[in-house]
């Protein structure tokens, strides 16, 4: 291994995208699979990716349930920046997906996760919009802007997407 | 004959390079396994793969869109 390989590279998922979830996903898979460590930061609308698919909002307020029922609950319901078209797009570009074998993201999800990407949460984000950590999947650390920064600042990369 | 193999063929891009990754943790340093794929873009990210990893590509070759590629591990 040489040098470089010490310190991080961050990611940064405010998005909420299908199309961007794969493209930050699939570049962390390529990054470890090279041996260099990830660590992807979910923040805003990214964070509906990590979400369970059949959360039971018991005991939330009205507005947490609100949000939880409009906002889309897991990855397999985020649609495309582009082309959506009412979900008619999201559900043609899945289609030629399976066809050409691409890996679909709630797949991508986990392999990342087996790989040994580090899936964060920002804590910020869960509170505003009402988000507890047992609404998201399994293994997520959380912290707040300053973790994030402190490491950034190691970072030989950092994306926002 | 390489230690281990892998057909990569109709994965598309990063998998390849995912797939080789997790079969060299399991390997020796010294040992090599052996890659067939045809992702048209599999021969830049092999090169970047080992060169950033510390891998040793000893052969890439292509033939009818299919790549062969022959990594050791160090």
């Amino acid at each position: 291994m040489i040098e470089k390989n010490e310190g991080v590279r961050s990611i940064v998922i405010f998005s909420g995208d299908l199309d961007r979830l794969m493209a930050g996903i699939n570049i962390a898979i390529a990054a470890v699979s090279m041996g260099l460590p990830v660590n992807m930061y979910f923040t805003f609308w990214g964070l509906n990716a990590l979400r369970k698919e059949n959360f039971n909002t018991k005991g939330y307020g009205l507005f947490e349930k609100l949000m939880a029922i409009m906002m889309p609950a897991g990855p397999k319901k985020l649609t495309l920046s582009k082309l959506n078209m009412g979900g008619l797009g999201t559900w043609m570009m899945k289609k030629q997906m399976k066809i050409k074998q691409i890996t679909m993201l709630p797949e991508l999800i986990k392999m990342a996760q087996e790989a040994g990407v580090r899936f964060i949460g920002c804590q910020m984000t869960m509170n505003m919009m009402g988000i507890k950590r047992d609404a998201l999947i399994d293994g997520l650390h959380f912290t707040g802007v300053a973790g994030y920064l402190g490491e950034a600042e190691k970072s030989h990369f950092n994306l926002f997407i | 004959m390489a230690d281990s193999q892998i057909d990569a063929i109709g994965l598309q891009c990063p998998m390849p390079i995912a797939r080789i990754s997790a079969d060299i943790k399991k390997l020796e340093s010294g040992q090599t396994v052996e890659v067939k794929a045809d992702d048209p873009a599999f021969e830049e990210d092999v090169r970047a793969f080992c060169r950033v990893s510390g891998n040793n590509l000893e052969q890439i070759e292509e033939i009818d869109g299919i790549y062969t590629a022959i990594i050791k591990k160090c």
